[in-house]
């Protein structure tokens, strides 16, 4: 604890490959050759990686949302109810100025788009921002504010719809969501290029570097002078749009906005957070590592899918995989 | 619960009887109880009709005695989301067990049930002690793990009541207080969910093992300083919650006649809604078996009284929602207060 925070500054610096890439990096390896072994002829064909690029970006927005929140020690539950807020208050818009069907929705111009995209982004800065000023100004554990937000918006867009899905949006917004950019899906490259300023934020700016002092030792940030509610705050704000930018590509994809979408995100994207060697105590994470970490368990979901898995049986992977990979950390850790 | 609160808000932080208040936590929720009860009883007399009483005792009964098994928990400073997964895995094997070997009876599920959920219950303390995992990682985890399983290896039909064993529906519905509730009487459940809460408070407030809890949820160094064994703590408060999520799960079969393996699914959100309305706090240390049942109490009083109240269902989310954020913010600024 007497480390100076210049020298802590220095030890977190990238020195010299992270282990848990590695390791994730072999996984995703392991992962692939055994799916592609096990089951050759449906698994090695282009449309499962096709498709992969079209399912991964959404989760994979939600996973970094996870990994923000949880470098400062910290956890995002409701971005899974913000996404679902977003994409329905997006096509509330649509409904409202271009009709609930027909042409006019169908062909909705550039500036309705525009307002949707702007009022989903919105709807995700406002709910982020409620979340850090609960965390940072009323000191709520970001576990119960997270968790008492999502269920406001969730019942949020509950009151709003009724119910049932808002189904149809125009057809440049599911561009978003099913087109492709020069020969690649849209939704990654809107991926490729959110992950890739986050990465940056990360590792280039103060922000990244004071976000990850925080989660390693709160009170000595403090006191070295750093700004730990603003870093806080901005971080459950970046969050937050991250998740409306998720509800964003979720209803381009699928056509459709419903209060409960997706649930099972939650326990997927931190998963893909933890297993790509972020510290849910706080204090280290990385872009790469959640890349890496969704990359593998998109490639183990399709296979497992391909093989014909329940659905439940699938789940039950998923848990497993998070309390392994959280018995492997342990064991690595307590190695060094 | 600012409403009993206000008078004593101007109070300094240093006085005796602002500081006595805030340890009540109590006072608060259970004022917050009565106002409400007042409220809806206004709007709609047929409120206090004995029937309508005894029916809002009965649905405290399950989310109560699961919210002991979470405050024990959050009193040592953890949370634990895996819970519901646990009650409906007990339930829904003993009673698939009770079918296969046609077994009928009431003593025996009902210990199995417990032994289910202590040992899932175990597993968590595995990992949060052996592992130093947070407990709501690995409680994710494991919840999903166990639902996922049960799903997708056991079954994913519900038991209708004409396969549900006889003796356990008949146990379900034993109520007494007839007279009074015009033919419905009150569900003996709730003798039973009383009978659990006497035993929780008198194990946290007079054994050794019920003090180190508070102690580890002040802080784990100095509970293990102060001699406690912190290993056999963690075990026992992952085993405890288990196993009185086990019980509750069959106990819900029970009472509602049919066994649903995709039951119970985001309950633990109303549950540690209830628990931290109660005055429990997540970093641990500081809450009581009376706050958590009047926080059930005002819970589902709320969420329950919407129909009365001529409110739309749909609301009932962002009701529990603001519930959890108004409460735990103001047991923050309660811990923060009695700190200074």
């Amino acid at each position: 604890m007497t480390a100076t925070p210049a020298r802590r500054m220095l030890a977190l610096r990238p020195r010299r490959v992270d282990p848990a890439l590695v390791q994730m990096a072999a996984l995703a390896v392991v992962v692939f050759i055994l799916m592609a072994s096990l089951n050759p002829q449906r698994f090695l064909r282009p449309y499962v990686f096709d498709s992969i690029t079209y399912m991964a970006p959404e989760l994979g927005l939600l996973s970094i949302a996870m990994m923000l929140t949880m470098l400062s020690g910290g956890i995002d539950l409701s971005v899974i109810g913000l996404a679902n807020l977003a994409g329905i208050l997006a096509g509330l818009f649509f409904h409202a100025t271009a009709g609930a069907s027909g042409p006019d929705l169908r062909h909705a111009g550039a500036a309705v788009l525009c307002g949707g995209i702007g009022i989903a982004v919105t709807a995700g800065i406002v709910g982020g921002a409620i979340n850090g000023l609960l965390i940072t100004r009323a000191r709520v554990t970001p576990i119960l504010a997270t968790i008492g937000s999502g269920q406001i918006f969730t019942g949020i867009a509950l009151v709003l719809t009724g119910g049932p899905a808002i189904v149809g949006f125009p057809g440049a917004w599911s561009a978003i969501g099913n087109g492709r950019v020069l020969g690649v899906a849209a939704p990654l490259v809107i991926f490729i290029v959110i992950a890739g300023t986050i990465g940056g934020l990360l590792t280039r700016t103060p922000f990244g570097l004071s976000l990850k002092l925080i989660g390693t030792n709160t009170r000595a940030a403090t006191f070295s002078g750093l700004r730990t509610g603003r870093t806080v705050l901005l971080s459950y704000i970046l969050s937050g749009t991250l998740a409306a930018t998720a509800g964003i590509l979720l209803s381009a994809r699928t056509n459709a906005a419903k209060s409960d979408y997706g649930i099972s995100y939650l326990l997927q994207a931190v998963l893909i957070a933890v297993l790509g060697g972020t510290n849910p105590a706080g204090g280290r994470g990385s872009v790469w590592g959640v890349t890496l970490a969704l990359f593998a368990l998109m490639l183990l979901s399709s296979g497992l899918q391909l093989m014909r898995f329940s659905n439940f049986l699938v789940d039950f992977i998923w848990g497993a995989f998070l309390l392994l990979s959280i018995a492997l950390n342990a064991l690595r850790q307590r190695r060094r | 619960m600012s409403n009993t609160l206000t008078p004593v808000l101007s109070g300094r932080a240093d006085s005796p009887r602002l500081a006595w208040v805030l340890k009540r936590p109590e006072l608060g929720v259970g004022g917050l109880a009565v106002v409400a009860m007042v409220v809806i009883g206004s709007i709609n007399p047929a409120f206090w009709d004995a029937a309508n009483l005894f029916s809002l005792l009965r649905a405290n009964v399950i989310t109560g005695i699961l919210a002991l098994g979470v405050m024990i928990v959050m009193l040592s400073g953890g949370i634990d989301v895996s819970f519901p997964a646990f009650a409906i895995a007990a339930m829904y094997l003993t009673i698939k067990g009770m079918i296969a070997l046609g077994y009928d009876g009431v003593v025996l599920p009902f210990a199995v049930a417990t032994m289910i959920g202590l040992l899932l219950g175990l597993i968590n303390g595995l990992f949060v002690y052996g592992l130093r995992m947070i407990p709501l990682i690995v409680t994710l985890g494991t919840g999903t793990a166990v639902r996922g399983l049960l799903l997708g290896a056991v079954g994913s039909s519900q038991i209708n009541i004409d396969r549900m064993p006889p003796a356990l529906i008949g146990f379900g519905r034993l109520e007494f207080l007839r007279s009074v509730g015009g033919g419905n009487g009150l569900s003996t459940m709730v003798v039973l969910y009383a009978a659990l809460a006497v035993m929780v408070h008198l194990m946290l407030r007079h054994t050794l093992i019920g003090r180190s809890i508070f102690a580890l949820g002040g802080s784990e160094e100095a509970a293990r300083r102060a001699g406690f064994n912190v290993r056999t703590t963690i075990f026992f408060i992952y085993g405890m919650a288990g196993a009185l999520a086990g019980c509750t799960g069959l106990l819900h079969g029970s009472m509602i006649w049919v066994a649903n393996p995709r039951d119970m699914v985001g309950i633990e959100l109303d549950v540690i809604a209830a628990v931290v309305l109660g005055g429990t706090s997540i970093f641990g240390g500081r809450g009581s078996v009376m706050g958590t049942m009047l926080g059930v109490f005002t819970l589902v009083l709320l969420t329950n009284s919407l129909i009365i109240m001529h409110i739309d269902t749909t609301w009932q989310r962002i009701v529990t929602g603001s519930i959890v954020i108004l409460a735990a913010a103001a047991t923050s600024w309660r811990d923060r207060r009695i700190a200074a």
